[in-house]
């Protein structure tokens, strides 16, 4: 037996090193968007460096970060979810209702997100044991659910005024020295993500799933559980997505969410993501929806 | 029969209309290293999946530790401390040593995040153990970018690690170098040493006849040969067995053949 000691290839010290490594594709594109920015900032200094064009993407990047961030896990075990579009508006419409009717905008938040971890597991449901394409599945499920919305309301919006003066919407999407909370709260979800990805019995299964289920299976992995938990994790982002987005502008519409559908999936390739499965970056798939 | 760790009665398995394994009842005891031999295509693999848990058998028993087992799975298997090195490695080759080494099995603590400095300290010690040591790779490295010989290796590791009670290995030899399959060898008598037992696949008849002590032959599903080692007197003795089952010539006299079984 050879007592020759294994050498640490990541060495502790240079963290900032391994993020860059990581991290490369994502980070590669938001260099040329910053020069770009600065470009565009030499061009015309007034609109550029006004700081309210900025705050505004402050307001939305929260939103999207609660769909890029699940949808890495999705990518990640090999599958695709189309329908969150829909999750995000169904949730939402949840929430929207239930604060409507008086109820505690926190339980109304708890409602919306067991809606979305329900919807997801249903679409996690028709593709796993239905043995139907994620592809169709999903983008089916997106179709019929929003179709649902619209039959149903009749294309009415609703309006949450009072939102404003419920403490939950100070703790969740209220000013903090300036700064947007819900800002704060998408970046928590993304560090809490990241470290299930990478550090925790979950993400370590999402991983070798998408790898190779095959091998995942004979080393007693249960394959469609895990894919299950996935698609339950998307709808539940969607949802977080959804209540945030309703928050912020105090109305839940019919078509709410419709417009993140190509803008989320274009964040996680553009973080870095590869299409195949297996590997994944929860931290370039944020900074990617950053640069979208 | 408190010395039977495994058993398997009268299984079966069909894909679709063919029958890969047509009826085997066999043993494993504990503490001995039995060969299984056979063509390719005879139905190794299958059988031994059967045994992991991957495949559920079309019909028969499988029986460990003397009772019957119900809903057998790949997880169940692992859990009554049986590991398995498949054919095909059964690795994920853009993932990390480490997570190949625990996969299904992860060292997690509370909420179920890992351990990873205990899973990075285990998977060093092991890949120190089984002697497949190098100084470009780290328990970091990507499976993907290890040679043959080395992968084994990762697969032999995560076959050790939780001290089994029997490790099956599937062709563990092919594709490695000679002095790879010395340390799989090395490897087979250590754990025979510590009591436990080894199901040794192969079709290099030499292989098994070093360190196999009974031999079973299987033949289009079926076991048609069972020999206990003293009761054969050489290598070369087995291999026209086989030859004999695989070009059956009329008149020629088979060794074994008071102990042959069906024979088509
Ligand atoms: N998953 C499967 N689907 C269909 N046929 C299979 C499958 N696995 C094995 N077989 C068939 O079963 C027979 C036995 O295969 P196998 O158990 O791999 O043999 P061995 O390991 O002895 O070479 C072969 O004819 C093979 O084609
Ligand atoms: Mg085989």
């Amino acid at each position: 037996m050879s007592q020759s000691v294994l050498p640490a290839q990541r060495p502790a010290g240079r963290p900032l090193r391994a993020f860059v490594l990581g991290n490369r594709a994502a980070l590669g594109t938001l260099s040329v968007f910053l020069v770009m920015i600065a470009v565009f900032m030499a061009a015309n200094p007034a609109v550029f460096t006004n700081w309210n064009t900025y705050n505004s993407v402050l307001v939305t990047l929260p939103v999207a970060i609660f769909l890029v961030v699940p949808l890495v896990f999705i990518v990640t075990v090999g599958e695709i979810d189309l329908s969150f579009p829909a999750t995000f508006g169904v949730s939402a419409w949840v929430f929207a209702l239930l604060v409507q009717a008086g109820l505690d905008p926190f339980l109304a938040v708890l409602a919306a997100m067991a809606t979305g971890a329900g919807i997801g597991a249903a679409v996690g449901c028709l593709i796993i044991y239905g043995n139907l394409s994620s592809l169709v599945a999903s983008l089916g499920m997106n179709f019929m659910l929003r179709g649902f919305i619209m039959i149903v309301t009749g294309g009415k919006s609703i309006a949450l005024i009072s939102l404003s003066d419920a403490p939950a919407y100070r703790i969740l999407s209220g000013d903090l020295y300036g700064l947007p909370v819900q800002v704060l709260w998408a970046l928590g979800f993304a560090v809490f993500a990241s470290q299930l990805f990478t550090r925790h019995r979950f993400g370590a299964r999402v991983h070798c799933v998408g790898d190779n289920p095959d091998s995942a299976a004979q080393m007693g992995i249960d394959v469609r559980r895990v894919r299950m938990m996935t698609f339950a994790f998307m709808g539940l982002g969607a949802a977080l997505a959804g209540v945030f987005s309703t928050m912020i502008n105090f109305t839940w519409w019919p078509t709410a969410g419709d417009g993140y559908l190509l803008t989320a999936i274009a964040a996680v390739f553009v973080g870095g993501t590869p299409t195949w499965g297996g590997i994944g970056t929860v931290t370039g798939g944020a900074l990617g929806a950053l640069i979208v | 029969m408190t010395n039977r760790l495994i058993e398997l009665r009268h299984v079966r398995k069909s894909f679709g209309s063919v029958f890969a394994v047509s009826g085997v009842s066999l043993h494993v005891d504990k503490g001995e290293v039995v060969g299984l031999l056979g063509d390719n295509g005879a139905g190794k693999s299958t059988l031994i999946k059967i045994l992991a848990g991957v495949h559920a058998p079309t019909d028969g028993e499988i029986l460990v530790r003397g009772a019957v087992v119900q809903n057998w799975s790949a997880a169940r298997s692992r859990a009554a401390g049986i590991e398995t090195v498949f054919q095909d490695r059964a690795l994920c080759v853009q993932q990390s040593i480490v997570r190949n080494i625990f996969m299904g099995r992860e060292l997690a603590g509370a909420f179920g995040f890992l351990r990873v400095a205990k899973q990075t300290q285990e998977a060093e010690r092991l890949m120190r153990e089984i002697g497949f040591t190098s100084k470009v790779f780290s328990p970091h490295s990507i499976v993907g970018q290890l040679s043959g010989g080395e992968r084994q290796g990762v697969a032999i590791a995560r076959a050790i690690y939780n001290k089994a009670d029997l490790i099956i290995l599937d062709e563990p030899t092919t594709a490695l170098s000679l002095t790879e399959t010395e340390k799989v060898f090395r490897f087979v008598r250590a754990v025979r040493e510590g009591g436990r037992s080894i199901l040794f696949i192969g079709h290099n008849i030499h292989h098994v006849y070093d360190i196999a002590d009974r031999f079973i032959v299987l033949d289009r599903g079926r076991v048609v040969l069972e020999v206990a080692r003293d009761e054969v007197a050489s290598a070369e003795e087995l291999i026209s067995f086989m030859e004999g089952i695989a070009h059956p010539v009329a008149g020629k006299a088979m060794p074994f053949a008071d102990k042959m079984r069906v024979l088509a």
